[in-house]
């Protein structure tokens, strides 16, 4: 940087009056211009790292490692707060990977939610068994991954008593959905067994609208929105890691909240 | 000899650059995060982000969090416990404060010895280092709103803690703009911060 013939033989004294001496003018001017050098050269090296596939995989790694530091911090007996009704957002905030005109419309006679992978009873739902079930209501903040968060109503059935009636395999480490919109996404056996985790069939107290996810979505209120899917119709109960729409694209995986 | 001259212990030095780059990831990477949801009217220009866009920006910034909480707690616990933070940044008085800012405004504020910090410089970098912990405490309010929900409650909830997340970040900035001013107005102070005196 800056540059003196070398002394030899100097005593640390030299050295530190030498240190403690204000720069004079030019060298100043160099010195300052060698740090804004410094910097963007940083800021190329910056750009070049943000680009490069190994940076990428190190990212990744990172965030695998991030869902088990989360899969450890997820306690299954801590409840999200529940809030008073006048706290509910109206209209709730429609978010989907299309706009809201494109929401499936799923036939409700038709519809039969298919089960796969480790379940015992594998036989395919009609919606009137569903909504024959017994049903719970919450009153939960939903938090996006961009950062907003609005407040709903969800009723519908425990996914736990669902899992139970099912006969899944309650040691299977993952549950896949898929969805008539396309969508997938998969979650964590404890935050399935979460009394919380609700397969969603009403909002605000009336049938799930066509772009609330009709007929039947899965409400996780210890989970970002996006790892809640709509329109669901099947799910599977499996030991390979089923991954997901956002998440093969580079959102964390456990993203529990 | 020249150990008694040392003003930064190599520790310091370290912890301080780590934590210069570690904020910088954090910086570019948050504003990119912010910009997926503004808190206020306003975005922060994409050119100065880092990420590309929201999932390369959260993966970034998640990744970065451990680098910048772990040498953090290295620095709070070698300032803490070698006496450093006592013997560098307190007493902080009300009167020295006003003393101080007088002699700024009239210009003559003093950086003559720049192992002892006046106290204008006493009150920043204990202002920042609460700042980086406060960024860390609403950041966890943030990422585990229900999981550490005690904590939130004391942010004032998820809504809360991104707020005082946005302020934080703010003052850090803040902070980091003038630091970078003065280290280059007072060019022996960066040549201290990277050889030791």
């Amino acid at each position: 940087m800056i540059r003196r013939p070398r002394k030899p033989l100097v005593s640390a004294r030299d050295v530190i009056r030498d240190a403690a001496k204000p720069m004079e003018p030019a060298t100043r001017r160099a010195f300052l211009k060698q740090a804004a050098g410094l910097g963007t050269l940083t800021l190329l090296t910056g750009c070049d790292v943000v680009d490069s596939a190994s940076a990428e995989n190190a990212l990744m790694t990172m965030s695998r490692f991030n869902d088990r530091v989360q899969a450890f911090l997820f306690n299954p007996h801590k409840l999200a707060p529940e809030y008073p009704r006048a706290m509910i957002v109206k209209p709730f905030p429609f978010n989907a990977f299309y706009s809201a005109d494109k929401a499936p419309a799923v036939d409700a006679a038709g519809y039969r939610l298919e089960l796969a992978g480790k379940i015992t009873d594998r036989t395919p739902w009609a919606l009137d068994r569903l909504y024959a079930e017994p049903q719970v209501t919450q009153i939960t903040r939903h938090i996006c991954v961009e950062g907003w968060s609005a407040i709903g109503t969800w009723t519908g059935i425990r996914f736990s008593d669902f899992l139970t009636k099912i006969g899944a395999d309650l040691n299977a480490p993952y549950i896949a959905f898929r969805c008539a919109d396309g969508y997938s996404t998969s979650i964590d056996m404890p935050t399935a067994l979460h009394p919380q985790t609700q397969l969603t069939l009403m909002i605000d107290g009336e049938v799930l609208p066509r772009i609330y996810g009709f007929p039947m979505k899965l409400r996780m209120p210890t989970k970002l929105g996006f790892k809640n899917p709509k329109h669901i119709t099947a799910i599977e109960v499996t030991d390979t890691y089923p991954g997901g729409y956002w998440e093969d694209m580079g959102y964390n995986w456990f993203s529990g909240l | 000899m020249s150990r008694r001259q040392t003003i930064h212990p190599l520790i310091v030095r370290v912890t301080h650059w780590i934590n210069a780059f570690a904020i910088l990831i954090m910086v570019m990477s948050g504003w990119r995060i912010y910009n997926a949801s503004p808190l206020f009217p306003f975005r922060i220009p994409e050119s100065l982000t880092l990420g590309g866009w929201l999932a390369g920006a959260l993966q970034w910034h998640f990744a970065a969090m451990w680098l910048f909480a772990g040498n953090l707690l290295v620095y709070l616990a070698y300032g803490i416990f070698s006496g450093r933070f006592r013997a560098k940044l307190f007493p902080i008085s009300a009167r020295a404060i006003f003393a101080d800012l007088g002699a700024f405004f009239r210009g003559r504020l003093s950086h003559d010895d720049i192992a002892v910090y006046n106290t204008i410089q006493r009150l920043l970098y204990a202002g920042v280092i609460l700042a980086l912990l406060v960024l860390i405490l609403s950041g966890l309010s943030i990422w585990k709103p229900i999981q550490f929900q005690e904590l939130a409650n004391l942010m004032g909830g998820y809504e809360g803690a991104r707020l005082v997340h946005f302020f934080a970040m703010a003052f850090t900035v803040g902070f980091v703009a003038v630091h970078i001013v003065m280290a280059l107005l007072v060019p022996r102070s960066l040549l201290a911060m990277l050889r030791g005196r």
